[in-house]
């Protein structure tokens, strides 16, 4: 499969008795939009941690963009452009968003053992970082400490900085949890456009979302792939039907 | 190096990794289910100390002496619990450091008030007084192996506690799933204490017991708890076999790198240069095991605590 | 912003007090005061780098006496050989120390920077907890070490008679040594101010908030978390250099845990992450003592309830409290 931009070859992670994933093989392709779903405990979040380097498997391999990152630390991987989001929010809360969204930025740049200069009048940084806030729709909000942001904005805010950092791949773990109607329609208007610029691994439980957003689906259970497809193949396909109504 | 030399060290070492473990097990565990780091477990070790040494001179009995220590170190381990501690168990580790470092300063000065400045010297009981030939023509002192055999006696009831009973069922799953415990509808608030109490009266236990080979005096309790830390981060927090790994460990290597050590550096260096700086390494033999220790495994050689 | 104002108001207020002090000392007929405040700007030095370790890089560490420490043994150790002559043992070629400031303080700084090196190395190797307790150890490894040494002075320490020499000023004269640690700390304020607002500092603050964050950002957070943790260090070393020179006098006894234990309470009380509060932490806790004990000798029995009372109850220290919601530099 040389159009993978992303590829599990045999992922497999025990926690104890509890196999996370077992023998897990997924596939992203280049510039499609490949969510993620299954019954809860599937280890959907366990195969992120794993694939961004937060977790390391007890076996298998990771390839990304052709080369074997599976021992590389997690912040190799996200310089190579795999960034991630977090289910639970993941910012820095005592700083603004535009803090925030510059700092994302400066991770990207060679090393930051620059001791003298402000980096709050760094324009380098700051005029991309309020670019990015403009285009999820917090340009308004630029000054505003984190936690005063409600909670759909810490999560634009999130999604804002993994874009600032110029990825190629995202490894979005339900970018959605927690909003409301409103907020999810604004987080896909942020989303839909990243199709064919960035390629998008999406955990998600909301399959309006899925169906609406996925150009493939991969189903997990019990750690392992059981179907991946089309999203009206999946619709269609049994062993989607048997993961979530359990008789398997 | 003789066999006999190496035979009474090694007994040296096992004497001191005992007292070192009743220390552990308690912080380790308090660590494990409470989170809490607690300075002032130290000053149990001292109270202990102080009242079984008091009260043996008194009592002219070294067993009423030893019941008083546990007692005090009890006490004393409630009241600070409940005056300081409780409030801290959801305060970052910087707010417990702190907090439990004003109680040493405050029950080391109350000691020297109480006490005196001067250091205590208690001997050990009439009937422990003499040596034990343990192999013949090989005596060492009976309270030595006394010590080794309360020491080896608290470790088999903690096993048989926390393997045998509903409350070491508990313990073992605060240390490794503390969420649960709280979830399983467990009144957290007794098991706290219970645990505080257990480790209080040990620390007060070792304090007795080391009453008639140290000198008591304000400070020995800051001393042996810096080796206790030591102890816990070779063994791992949260796990009291990890505490008992780490405890012998330190006590052998402290006492043969005292005993051996300079010896070795004569072979290389001159007598005068080989004991000053076979001393000076001896001295911190200790913790180049634990860098030692730190490089291989960061989370200790028995993990047991999570995250 | 009106709170601005105010912390701008203390900040001049409090420099405007450091400057004129030694003036108002003798005008008050105790010069004395001069050696203590001195032994204040000092020991804030010291305050002032762990609080941007721990204020700043979130790394509480309990071992900080030991660069301090540190520092001051490398001015008396150079100043003990220059004075009979002997070389410096373990030293490639032949050097028989100096008695020159501008040639002991740097030393000072690179021997404290060279230890939190090997130190910050291993125990940023775990975190939370561990870390607490490992530089708690391998700062009393230190002390135990100094203590066995018989080289020089082990328990009893090293005399340093007379102060290191410095062009231009005479360091024996408590008021000039006075504004020679004034300037310095002065220095090292604005130096650790600008540090936290650049881009490493930046970094820095976003570990302390979230590190896994910054990790999968793509930033290895524990390199920089270790550069922080070598320029505390350093500049600990420097704050024992002129320790050293104030107390005339080195021994382990400065390296001694409690001695961390009373470094980090400055920063406690003064306000973590604030850094002007290291200075009225280091003020306020030295004063506390010199007034307690001239009351009692067993003034330790109102400090430790004290100590107590201000983690329970006064959380942003007393800084944080005069200069309110803008104190910290989040």
């Amino acid at each position: 499969m040389t159009d993978a931009i992303l590829e599990a070859i045999g992922l497999t992670k025990c926690f104890g008795a509890v196999t996370a994933s077992d023998g897990l093989n997924l596939a992203v392709k280049r510039g499609v939009i490949h969510a993620l779903i299954g019954p809860n405990g599937a280890g959907k979040s366990t195969a992120v941690a794993q694939l961004s380097g937060e977790m390391a498997p007890d076996a298998g391999r990771i390839r990304f963009e052709g080369r074997d990152v599976t021992d590389w630390p997690t912040h190799r991987r996200a310089r190579a452009g795999l960034q991630r989001s977090y289910q639970i929010t993941s910012v820095f809360p005592a700083f603004t968003a535009l803090d925030n969204v510059a700092l994302a930025i400066q991770a990207q740049r060679p090393h930051s053992f620059r001791f003298w200069t402000d980096a709050r009048l760094d324009d380098s940084l700051r005029a991309p970082a309020r670019a990015v806030l403009e285009r999820v729709g917090l340009g308004e909000r630029a000054a505003v400490k984190v936690t005063d942001l409600a909670h759909g904005e810490q999560r634009q805010l999130e999604i804002a900085m993994v874009l600032a950092t110029g990825p190629t791949m995202l490894l979005l773990d339900e970018p959605m949890a927690g909003m409301g109607q409103a907020e999810s329609r604004r987080m896909m208007e942020i989303l839909k456009p990243l199709k064919g610029e960035v390629s998008i691994l999406l955990i998600e439980h909301d399959m309006d979302v899925v169906f609406a957003l996925a150009d493939v689906v991969t189903v997990l259970v019990k750690g392992r792939a059981v179907a991946t497809g089309a999203p009206d193949d999946i619709r269609a396909d049994v062993a989607v039907r048997r993961a979530y109504l359990g008789d398997y | 190096m003789t066999a006999q030399l190496f035979l009474e060290q090694t007994l040296n070492g096992l004497q001191q990794g005992v007292m070192l473990f009743l220390l552990a097990a308690g912080l380790t565990l308090v660590f494990g289910i409470m989170h809490l780091i607690n300075l002032a477990h130290g000053t149990l070790y001292m109270v202990g100390a102080y009242v079984a040494a008091t009260v043996t001179k008194l009592s002219g009995s070294f067993t009423v002496g030893v019941l008083a220590a546990l007692a005090a170190a009890g006490l004393v381990g409630a009241a600070i619990e409940m005056t300081a501690l409780r409030k801290l168990y959801r305060r970052d580790h910087l707010d417990q450091v702190l907090a439990t470092f004003g109680v040493i300063l405050f029950f080391n000065e109350l000691v020297k008030i109480v006490w005196g400045p001067q250091a205590l010297f208690l001997s050990p009981p009439a009937a422990l007084s003499g040596t034990v030939e343990i192999i013949p023509g090989v005596p060492y002192p009976a309270y030595r192996l006394f010590i080794i055999g309360v020491g080896l006696a608290v470790g088999l009831g903690l096993r048989y506690l926390i393997v045998n009973t509903r409350t070491g069922m508990l313990i073992r799953a605060g240390a490794t799933h503390r969420d649960m415990v709280g979830a399983l509808g467990v009144d957290i608030d007794r098991l706290f204490t219970v645990v505080f109490a257990i480790g209080a009266m040990l620390a007060g236990l070792a304090g007795a017991m080391a009453g008639p080979m140290l000198a008591v005096e304000v400070g020995m309790g800051e001393q042996i708890l810096i080796l206790t830390f030591v102890v816990i981060i070779i063994g791992g927090i949260g796990s009291v076999r990890g505490a008992l790994a780490g405890a012998l460990l330190v006590g052998l290597v402290d006492t043969y790198g005292r005993a051996f050590l300079p010896l070795a550096m004569r072979a290389a260096l001159d007598p005068a240069a080989a004991d000053s700086i076979g001393a000076s390494i001896s001295n911190v033999a200790i913790y180049l095991l634990m860098a030692a220790v730190l490089i291989w495994r960061p989370r200790g050689l028995f993990q047991a605590y999570g995250g | 912003m009106v709170t601005g104002g105010r912390k701008r108001i203390i900040n001049m207020a409090g420099l405007a007090l450091l400057l004129v002090l030694p003036l108002l000392a003798e005008a008050a007929d105790s010069p004395f005061f001069v050696s203590v405040a001195t032994r204040v700007l000092i020991y804030a030095l010291a305050a002032l780098s762990l609080d941007l370790i721990l204020g700043y890089g979130g790394m509480v560490s309990f071992g900080h006496a030991a660069f301090v420490g540190l520092g001051a043994y490398v001015v008396a150790i150079l100043a003990h050989h220059q004075t009979d002559g002997s070389f410096i043992p373990f030293l490639p070629g032949a050097w028989n120390g100096s008695t020159q400031a501008l040639i002991q303080w740097p030393l000072a700084m690179v021997v404290g920077g060279l230890f939190a090196l090997v130190i910050g190395a291993l125990s940023l190797r775990t975190s939370g907890v561990y870390f607490i307790m490992i530089t708690l150890a391998f700062a009393q490894m230190l002390y135990h070490f100094m203590v066995s040494l018989p080289t020089y002075g082990g328990q009893d320490g090293l005399s340093l008679w007379p102060r290191s020499e410095l062009p231009l000023v005479d360091l024996n004269d408590d008021v000039s040594f006075y504004y020679v640690a004034l300037v310095l700390l002065l220095l090292a304020l604005v130096a650790v101010r600008r540090l936290i607002a650049s881009p490493f500092g930046m970094v820095l603050r976003g570990a302390k908030q979230n590190e896994a964050r910054l990790v999968s950002l793509g930033v290895p957070a524990t390199r920089y978390k270790l550069t922080a943790f070598v320029i505390a260090g350093a500049i600990a070393g420097l704050a024992g250099a002129l320790l050293a020179n104030h107390t005339e006098f080195v021994g382990p006894g400065m390296m001694h845990w409690t001695r961390s234990g009373e470094i980090l309470i400055m920063v406690i009380l003064g306000g973590v992450g604030t850094l002007y509060g290291a200075i009225v932490g280091a003020a306020t806790l030295l004063l506390l003592e010199e007034g307690l004990a001239g009351l009692t000798e067993h003034w330790m029995i109102f400090l430790g309830p004290f100590l107590v009372f201000v983690v329970l109850f006064a959380r942003r220290g007393i800084y944080g409290w005069l200069a309110g919601r803008e104190a910290g530099d989040d």
